[in-house]
């Protein structure tokens, strides 16, 4: 353990920006590093990436390491576990945070059994223990029914975060840090899982994981043609619609705009549930949100337990006219 | 072509949305009384997948799963699908295994096996939604990984695999043998005939001890469960809207939420 030092964040990069979940990581391990009274390094890899380093030290590094290679334009879990196995040897962190991404879910897995460690993925909460300076990993567990906090005994700890469950910072532009570059070193042949394409599914509007009002449908909404209701409403408050497992392993909505424990896991200020029965799965990817409403013929529905508001109804009946009445209620 | 499925017995996830309580002090979910066990629903995207290949090109199909005191007839259902053979690592070790544990217990049958081509899992356990076993598989055979996968064919000794990321797809091509991990999108699994559930009860099944397999669960590292809590509950009070109709439901709804500063 003497050896470990530090904590170093995944600096994912999607689209040539730092998206948020990036940002929250940065702020989490800044917090950490801070309670250790260690540095934060993080770790920028991909193809022409360098020039968001100065970026991630406003964001909370001390440190920012660079690896810029042609061959890491896409996520290929080989090529990038290897960097990634190469950096933590170099670097010997004692705390690694990722966040709970496409690629995090993907990547963390096979890194920490690289490195002959153990990792806990989608943390809710990471704290240091006072007294051991363990890090404290907590989790939803059984689907969301309870929560469990870890530590582990081998090093580096690695842990995963969820979307919005950590704060990041305001950037400072008066901070001060290092860029560190480092080669790649990446051996093509040991690429054994390659990239053919990549399939961008458009989503219109804002993104799910940053929407703050997201209109979802479950399987009540019977088919494709439905979820243009829903669309009308998210178009008014400016959201974005997403729907539980059924309508998108029935082709309804694409897989991309899953909410629920195997996809998505959002935090909006308002969640409006549409013919959607609430199963704890679905739950899991949208319980964090501040306000709920929920429409659904079924009075039993799981979703009124969680709702704060509720309609009993048709939702073909209730939701136009829902939309309409809010229309007219709206500042323009 | 072999095809390895691993396959998890949890406490069926559609039960167990209400109901289930967690006793803090012997840091432990207890499951609502009678929860049937099941097949992990992923692990069953994982055998169809499989099953697929089998239909399309001919294959043997081998599960594998690992616990303490499994029920034999879930287990069954995989060979009433159609599923070749059944091995079950069974131990009084094998008890609530963590995916570091879990891997190598199954890389150990895996090796013992020896002969495969593919391997497949689900993406994740519907009880404790880690995760990290295909990956950690992959990790000590040092074999090559896809995630995820939302479709698989396999040709010329490839598997060509489309994987669900946050943004859309990708088409992953990955040489055998590999260890592939199923999303739901990859299709659920087919329902037994009543005819081969009962010709399944026949089968003879495989049965391995920890120390058949040579692997002693005390000496792998385990992470400390430390606590272990009920979620912290959303406190809310349902304010149920009720009118004549239900488009004026719907918009007595909307005046709700206006005056309430929600929209």
């Amino acid at each position: 353990m003497a050896d470990y030092k530090g904590v170093l964040t995944y600096c994912e990069v999607i689209d040539g920006k730092l998206p948020s979940i990036t940002t929250e990581v940065l702020g989490c391990g800044r917090k950490l590093a801070d309670d250790l009274g260690q540095e934060l390094c993080t770790v920028l890899v991909g193809s022409d990436v360098a020039g968001m380093a100065q970026e991630a030290i406003t964001l909370g590094a001390d440190k920012v390491y660079v690896v810029d290679d042609p061959q890491l334009k896409d996520y290929q879990t080989d090529a990038y576990t290897a960097v990634m196995e190469n950096i933590a040897k170099q670097v010997m962190p004692e705390i690694i945070v990722f966040g709970q991404t496409s690629v995090g879910r993907d990547l963390v897995p096979m890194l920490a059994f690289r490195l002959e460690t153990m990792a806990t993925l989608d943390c809710v909460g990471l704290a240091i223990d006072s007294e051991t300076k363990k890090l404290l990993q907590t989790k939803p567990v059984y689907g969301g029914n309870a929560q469990a906090t870890y530590t582990c005994d081998t090093y580096p700890q690695i842990a995963t975060v969820r979307d919005k469950t950590m704060a990041a910072l305001d950037p400072d532009s008066s901070r001060q840090g290092e860029v560190i570059t480092i080669d790649a070193g990446l051996d093509p042949s040991a690429i054994r899982a390659k990239l053919v394409k990549r399939i961008k599914e458009e989503e219109e509007g804002v993104r799910l994981e940053e929407a703050s009002v997201i209109v979802t449908g479950g399987r009540g909404i019977g088919g494709a043609e439905g979820f243009t209701k829903l669309q009308d409403l998210a178009a008014l408050l400016k959201g974005a619609v997403g729907g539980s497992r059924p309508p998108c392993d029935n082709g309804w909505l694409p897989p991309n705009r899953q909410v629920g424990i195997t996809g998505k896991i959002v935090s909006p200020d308002v969640y409006i549930a549409v013919g959607l029965s609430g199963s704890i799965q679905h739950l899991s990817g949208c319980g964090q949100a501040k306000k709920i409403i929920a429409i659904n013929k079924d009075p039993e529905a799981n979703i009124f337990k969680y709702a704060d508001f509720g309609v009993v109804g048709d939702w073909k009946k209730v939701l136009p006219a829902f939309t309409d009445k809010l229309k007219e209620l709206l500042p323009e | 072509m072999n095809i390895l499925v691993c396959m998890k017995q949890v406490p069926d996830p559609q039960a167990s949305s209400s109901g289930t309580t967690v006793d803090s002090e012997a840091k432990k979910v207890i499951m609502p009384q009678g929860t049937p066990p099941v097949l992990n629903p992923y692990d069953e995207n994982a055998l169809e997948a499989a099953l697929k290949i089998k239909d399309a090109q001919g294959a043997k199909v081998t599960v594998i799963s690992a616990g303490k005191n499994m029920a034999k007839t879930v287990l069954r259902k995989s060979i009433a699908v159609g599923a070749d053979d059944l091995i079950l690592l069974e131990d009084a070790a094998f008890e609530n295994m963590n995916s570091y544990e879990t891997a190598h217990v199954l890389v150990a049958a895996i090796k013992e096996i020896g002969e495969y081509d593919l391997i497949l899992c689900g993406r994740q356990a519907a009880d404790t939604d880690a995760g990290q076993v295909g990956s950690g598989i992959a990790s000590i055979l040092n074999l090559p990984c896809v995630t995820a996968a939302c479709k698989l064919d396999i040709s010329d000794g490839k598997a060509m695999v489309q994987r669900v990321v946050s943004d859309g797809f990708e088409d992953v091509e990955a040489p055998l043998p590999a260890v592939i991990t199923a999303s739901s999108e990859i299709g659920e699994m087919r329902y037994p005939g009543v005819k081969e559930i009962m010709a399944a009860q026949k089968v003879r099944i495989t049965s391995r001890k920890a120390s058949d397999l040579g692997v002693d669960v005390s000496q792998l590292k385990k992470p400390n469960l430390v606590s272990l809590d009920s979620p912290p509950g959303r406190t809310t009070d349902c304010q149920m809207v009720e009118a004549e109709t239900p488009e004026e439901a719907g918009a007595d709804l909307a005046v709700k939420v206006r005056e309430s500063q929600i929209l």
